[in-house]
């Protein structure tokens, strides 16, 4: 068993993991962290729809966000996914989808301030970035045979249109559906940095510790993402886009100053700014690079390798909970509606309210990034296995789980998992601006101290060290020849 | 079917694209620091819109923002005309927008005071001083932009240990606002905390407060902190004279209730000048460049 090379991998990164909860901080320093936790849930099972004012307009406006953001996404994702071939497009899409939704969100406040366009930029631009990626991988898949039976002559739009499009129409759909649903989450998110979203209500309400109010809106939150097969037609589509820009909320006018500003002098480093000399130049970026770049780097990537493993053993639990191998109808259906829970809830709110329950520590963070990721995962390897037919004589119980399933699905498992990688890493430095050293921290306080210059040299950080490790993860996956669909 | 795809998108594009607000061009708009909690700003901010929008035949409007920087970065871009900063964001916002003035200050203002609290399973003592007993203790700051919950707290921690935070506590954080700290502390989620003493004083007042498990234990030295600050161009926007009917109708402001709500009990007149004190400690501590 140890001679194969995906064991091989896999130990390597669970003693990564495990050498790095020496290093890490996972205490719980709450006093009374269960009695909280019970409080909350007390809330979700009783949950008041009618406290808060502008619930319904929050609950639209997410709506909206999340449509104008993900169509604009996917316009200019399909128009890059045509050119993405040429290297400095590709370069260009990794570099976009390295940043985060939230810092898209906190740069475009500082000259958009709380005007629309903040929000449907801040998850259009990375959308389009992932879009141009995903689209591209599934045009490469469409079969070239059709393209060949056509006369020569023919256009090359024509050809692209009637003999390439159509093989792989359905694949671009689904996953376009599938974006709108990230979209919801990540819309229902920017509320936490002031837009005016779920999140914006939902941290109101959960940090003065009206566990009802916020039950009401993740209650409201879990049945918009549960339905959306049932609102989200095909027929009913051109509607929703032509309504939705119409439902971002006014805002506050932009003021075109602010932006010019904002690139001429807020980015520009202070020394440059100051005339202070390229000396000057170094030492500010040297004591930016110590003091806050690298503990925010090594933190970063301390809890990415601890919540990727803690997701792995997750979802390798969780897949049997809806597999047809195991247990009765019953137990499937709670099953699904647990992982259904796990993966609609984005990791910053699960993330935000275990912090607010436990107290800070890295303990929160890679508990909602296991939750998360591992019920998406657990989700998508769960429902493989019931494609697997076991011979009628086949071990029941435990045997099952580990002779019969777990080998048969373990490739694919790691696929996904390795997949996820880059963007554990991506939520992680996010996580930050809730209170973990990460980079996400270091990036909130240069912003809060109004410094714009060090939050940007912050936010390349990241992003480079995304694009790294998004490099590092096909690389693995190649050298495993693991083969995946893409997830959000 | 992917043409018609592409036209639905572009016009949505072109839809968003459109502006959006140019009818509330006349709007007077202002914020607040987010440092208690939301409801509280928002029932208190609201009282203050109608009697500013009485007072100054313009419609006034208040946001709520979600952090200090926002609330600075509003004001700077002219998104907002007026703002309740504290001290420290009062600097920033005024060093970002020039001619910028503090207009008004609270009657409690002048002379601010931050508490250093402790849950009491810690069995720190009031004392005179901040004593050595809280080193190796959890910590907690307010909102990292709060003058009294970070800025002094910071600067009479470092001066008492020739130390940074993280070296004198074995765990420092952020709470995030005054009325946090609070509810942290009492849970001993953190052991020692440091707040806003106003806050403080009307939550015990209320008797919000769980006494038995939390206690002040060291009071700073006094330093000016919140006040109203206005951009220096809303003359030319709203009307000759718009400043000093701004600041008359604030330095008047005497209903009971709203006064209460912040709480202060009356409005003074305040200058720039008053706030150097705190310009040097935050260039001190390396918070402001």
């Amino acid at each position: 068993m140890f001679a194969s090379p995906t064991v091989r991998v896999s130990l390597l990164f669970v003693a990564v993991a495990l050498a790095g909860l020496v290093f890490a901080d996972i205490a719980i320093t709450t006093s009374n962290p269960w009695r909280d936790l019970g409080r909350f849930f007390l809330g979700v099972v009783t949950p008041d729809f009618f406290s808060t004012e502008g619930l319904a307009t929050a609950l639209l406006r997410t709506i909206a966000f999340a449509f104008v953001g993900v169509a604009l996404g996917s316009f200019f994702g399909f128009i890059l996914a045509l050119v993405y071939k040429a290297y400095p497009v590709r370069m260009f899409c990794a570099f976009i989808r390295a940043i985060h939704e939230l810092f898209w969100a906190l740069i475009f406040l500082q000259f958009f301030g709380f005007h629309p366009l903040t929000g449907v930029l801040a998850i259009a631009i990375p959308y389009a970035g992932i879009f141009a990626k995903v689209y591209s991988e599934i045009l490469d898949e469409a079969d070239p045979e059709p393209a060949r039976l056509l006369p020569p002559g023919t256009g090359a739009v024509a050809t692209f249109l009637f003999a390439r499009i159509p093989d792989c129409w359905v694949q671009l759909r689904t996953y376009t559906a599938y974006r709108l649903e990230c979209g919801l989450r990540s819309s229902a998110i920017l509320g936490f940095v002031g837009l005016p979203t779920l999140g914006f209500y939902l941290e109101t309400s959960f940090s003065q510790g009206l566990y009802s109010e916020a039950g009401a809106m993740l209650v409201l939150f879990y049945v918009l993402i549960a339905t959306m097969p049932l609102w989200v037609r095909p027929k009913a589509l051109p509607f929703y886009l032509v309504a939705a820009p119409f439902f971002l909320g006014e805002g506050l006018p932009i003021v075109w100053g602010n932006v010019a500003r904002f690139f001429t002098e807020d980015i520009v480093p202070a020394p440059l700014r100051n005339n202070e000399g390229l000396t000057a130049l170094g030492s500010w970026f040297g004591d930016l690079m110590i003091s806050e770049a690298l503990p925010g780097i090594w933190n970063t990537l301390l809890l990415t390798q601890i919540a990727l493993v803690a997701t792995g053993l997750l979802a390798l639990l969780a897949f049997p909970l809806i597999s047809t191998h195991f247990g009765g109808p019953v137990r499937r259906t709670s099953g699904h509606v647990a992982l259904v829970i796990a993966r609609s809830t984005p990791e910053y709110i699960l993330a935000y309210i275990l912090l607010q329950l436990w107290g800070p520590s890295m303990l929160p963070a890679v508990v909602a990034l296991a939750l998360h990721n591992g019920g998406i995962i657990g989700h998508l390897i769960g429902r493989q296995t019931n494609g697997i037919r076991l011979r009628p004589d086949a071990p029941a119980g435990f045997n099952r789980y580990s002779y019969e399933l777990v080998p048969r699905v373990y490739r694919g498992f790691l696929a996904f998992l390795f997949y996820r990688w880059e963007i554990i890493m991506r939520e992680t430095a996010i996580l930050g601006i809730l209170g973990i050293y990460t980079l996400g921290f270091y990036v909130d306080s240069a912003i809060q101290n109004i410094q714009f210059d060090r939050a940007l040299v912050l936010i390349l950080l990241t992003a480079a060290l995304n694009i790294g490790i998004d490099a590092l993860s096909r690389y693995i996956r190649r050298r495993l020849a693991l083969q995946t669909m893409p997830t959000c | 079917m992917s043409l018609k795809l592409i036209r639905k998108f572009t016009l949505s594009a072109l839809l968003i694209a459109t502006p959006f607000a140019s009818a509330m061009a006349q709007t007077f708009v202002f914020t607040a620091i987010p440092d208690e909690d939301e409801t509280k700003l928002v029932e208190r901010f609201r009282g203050v819109a109608e009697y500013l929008e009485s007072r100054l035949d313009v419609d006034v409007r208040y946001i709520p923002v979600k952090s200090y920087a926002a609330a600075v970065s509003a004001f700077r871009n002219n998104q907002v005309q007026l703002a309740w900063f504290g001290g420290l964001s009062g600097v920033q916002a005024r060093g970002l927008v020039p001619g910028s003035q503090a207009l008004a200050q609270g009657v409690e203002d002048e002379a601010f005071v931050t508490y250093f609290i402790a849950n009491t399973s810690t069995g720190l003592e009031p004392s005179d001083e901040l004593t050595d007993d809280v080193r190796g203790k959890t910590f907690t700051f307010g909102s990292k932009g709060s003058t009294s919950g970070r800025l002094m707290p910071e600067f009479h921690i470092r001066e008492t240990f020739g130390e940074a935070p993280e070296e004198v506590f074995s765990r420092v954080g952020f709470s995030g606002n005054h009325s946090r700290t609070i509810r942290l502390v009492e849970a001993g989620t953190y052991e020692v905390g440091a707040l806003n003493f106003q806050v403080w004083e009307k939550e015990l007042a209320d008797g919000t407060i769980d006494t038995d498990a939390v206690r002040v234990i060291w009071k700073t030295p006094t330093y000016p902190d919140y006040q109203w600050t206005i951009r220096g161009d809303v003359d030319a926007q709203y009307g000759e004279g718009f400043t000093d009917r701004v600041r008359q109708a604030l330095l008047e402001l005497d209903d009971p209730a709203l006064l209460e709500s912040f709480p202060r009990s009356g409005f003074i007149p305040a200058s720039n000048a008053d706030y150097e004190p705190i310009r040097k400690v935050a260039e001190e501590i390396g918070i402001l460049d």
